[in-house]
């Protein structure tokens, strides 16, 4: 019932939100971090850059490369290690048992944290978007509808894969380790660092079995211009994990 | 259930009803049979050790836990069928629960406001309960006694007709018990039924108006704690001291004294039943006995588990 999800979701939410911005670092961790990286990566890079570089020359211009690798790396931090520290923690404190005692429905209360979690992403992403049509001008020209698109998928696709990472962590504490342990190799072999095509079979199997791989892929296509089509199968991939993983979420979920 | 509204021999209206509940987890059986009634206005305490069931049966009550047989009616309604409506009239809280570290004191009481059809004034809620200056501070700030009272408030927020409080006061040091205490007596006053468990026998004697014994998951006794000293522990002892030697030997030849001896001037007379300090007092005044010092020991609820498990609660 929609009536029934929109009770309290608003406002926890906003709670969420508010609570989550007065943890130490809590603002520039999450939401400032990325644009400043962005910065000083760019000026690095930018600066050995060509200026306005000629036609025929095939150099790629680093600040391009780097928001789609920012996107992906803002999103894989965010869904697996804050979301699945968060609701191990709010686990292990009594306050998901608390809060489904009251008539706020199940869905509302993990809904907000997606929607906590899609904010924060969006909010650090158009900083990054915004520094770098101020520093660079002319190379920030990105279809912003079809981008935020492209990142409201592969957030929802990776955030399920959290939320059953979530369901799995026993205690708060093993929370830090277990997402390492997801984050790290989900980032390494997304193709981010080396092309896919040089991986082993096997470690390509898996590869294409996690949601970053296809996040990174569609990203980075959206940004350089690339349409939708060019990457259904992406687009499919990230429309199954979150569809298999949300399921397997409900089914999972522990809230005690 | 028409059944569970009718009129109870106390000739109260029956709030909870549980009839022979059941709950296990996997080979261990947290409750086994348990059946009892809570009336209309009055505080009913489920007390026994850590791990009796108290919990396991109040969760069961309050539509958290599903239970393998009984059944359970809360102001008449299914607490799993009838979960939504009962939410509204029902409010909890939960043994060593938190909130979100930095949510604010008026931020929680806000959120909790939202989410019920009608409520009460929050602000005037948190002065009621002592929170007015913590209106602006982090839950993460508050002291034991100021946490529970803020999910005293939680719990409050939309005037339930009944509140669940499971093991209250555990952690917190005398004072705040004492002001927690005065809270819990404050919101039958107001007119609504309260459900607690405690393992603290003092706090069962001090708030609760009638009590469940409840041991490895059965319930071994009910009554007002009153009734069940009496009925359980019914010896009285009187201690006095007096420099009449003589003063014990005298004693024991009377009718209703058990066992009187002496140490030095400190006598100890033992006897059963309500009449029996009464009877002692007289005793000592018609025969004229100087006494420095009197006190009487009576049982408590402590003795009464006692006497009914083999154990103290702390055991």
């Amino acid at each position: 019932m929609p009536n029934n999800f929109l009770r309290g979701f608003w406002k926890v939410s906003w709670v969420e939100t508010k609570v989550f911005m007065r943890e130490p670092m809590g603002f520039i961790g999450t939401i400032a971090m990325p644009a400043i990286i962005f910065v000083v990566m760019g000026r690095a890079f930018g600066a050995t850059r060509p200026a306005g570089a000629l036609a025929g020359v095939t150099a790629i211009s680093p600040p391009r490369f780097n928001v789609a690798i920012l996107a992906a790396i803002v999103i894989a931090v965010g869904a697996v290690q804050s979301l699945v520290a968060i609701i191990a923690i709010y686990r292990e404190g009594g306050i998901l048992k608390r809060l489904r005692a009251t008539p706020l429905s199940p869905v509302t209360i993990l809904g907000a944290h997606v929607a906590v979690k899609l904010g924060f992403t969006v909010v650090s992403l158009a900083l990054v978007v915004l520094a770098g049509r101020r520093l660079f001008p002319g190379v920030m020209q990105v279809n912003v509808f079809s981008f935020s698109a492209a990142v409201l998928l592969s957030t929802l696709s990776i955030l399920s894969l959290g939320f059953v990472l979530a369901s799995l962590v026993p205690t708060a504490r093993f929370a830090q380790p277990i997402g390492a342990v997801v984050m790290y190799p989900m980032v390494a072999l997304s193709g981010l660092f080396f092309p896919l095509s040089q991986l082993p079979r096997a470690l390509q199997a898996v590869a294409y079995a996690l949601p970053t791989t296809h996040a990174v892929a569609l990203l980075q296509g959206v940004w350089d211009g690339s349409g939708w089509s060019a990457h259904w199968m992406n687009v499919g991939a990230l429309g199954l994990i979150f569809v298999v993983f949300s399921a397997l979420s409900t089914r999972v979920f522990r809230w005690e | 259930m028409a059944a569970t509204l009718s009129q109870n021999p106390a000739g109260r209206r029956s709030v909870i009803a549980v009839s022979r509940l059941g709950k296990r987890y996997g080979k261990l059986v947290a409750v086994d049979d348990v059946s009892l009634e809570v009336r209309e206005g009055e505080i009913f305490g489920l007390i026994g050790p850590n791990g009796a069931g108290k919990t396991t049966t109040m969760e069961c009550v309050q539509g958290h836990r599903i239970p393998d047989t009984g059944t359970i009616a809360v102001l008449g309604l299914d607490p799993r069928r009838d979960a939504n409506a009962l939410r509204q009239r029902i409010g909890v809280q939960h043994q060593e629960a938190h909130l979100q570290k930095r949510i604010k004191v008026w931020e929680a009481v806000d959120l909790w406001a939202s989410l019920y059809n009608r409520v009460t004034d929050g602000d005037a809620l948190l002065a009621r309960l002592g929170l007015d200056a913590k209106r602006d501070a982090w839950f993460m700030t508050l002291s034991g006694g100021q946490k529970q009272r803020l999910f005293i408030a939680l719990a409050l927020i939309h005037e339930p007709e009944v509140v669940f409080l499971d093991e209250l006061t555990t952690g917190l040091d005398p004072q705040a018990r004492r002001a927690i205490w005065d809270l819990v007596t404050g919101i039958r006053d107001r007119g609504a039924t309260v459900f607690m468990t405690t393992h603290l026998m003092e706090e069962a004697e001090r708030l609760c108006d009638r009590v469940a014994i409840i041991e490895r998951g059965r319930i071994i006794e009910v009554g007002t704690p009153d009734e069940l000293v009496r009925k359980h522990c019914p010896e009285r002892s009187v201690v006095f001291t007096s420099d009449d030697e003589h003063v014990a030997e005298r004693l024991r030849g009377m009718a209703t004294v058990k066992l009187a001896t002496s140490v030095g001037a400190t006598h100890t007379i033992r006897g059963e039943g309500d009449d029996f300090v009464t009877a002692i007092i007289g005793y000592i005044a018609n025969g004229g006995i100087r006494v420095r010092g009197f006190r009487t020991e009576i049982p408590t609820l402590e003795d009464v588990f006692l006497k009914l498990t083999g154990h103290t609660i702390r055991d």
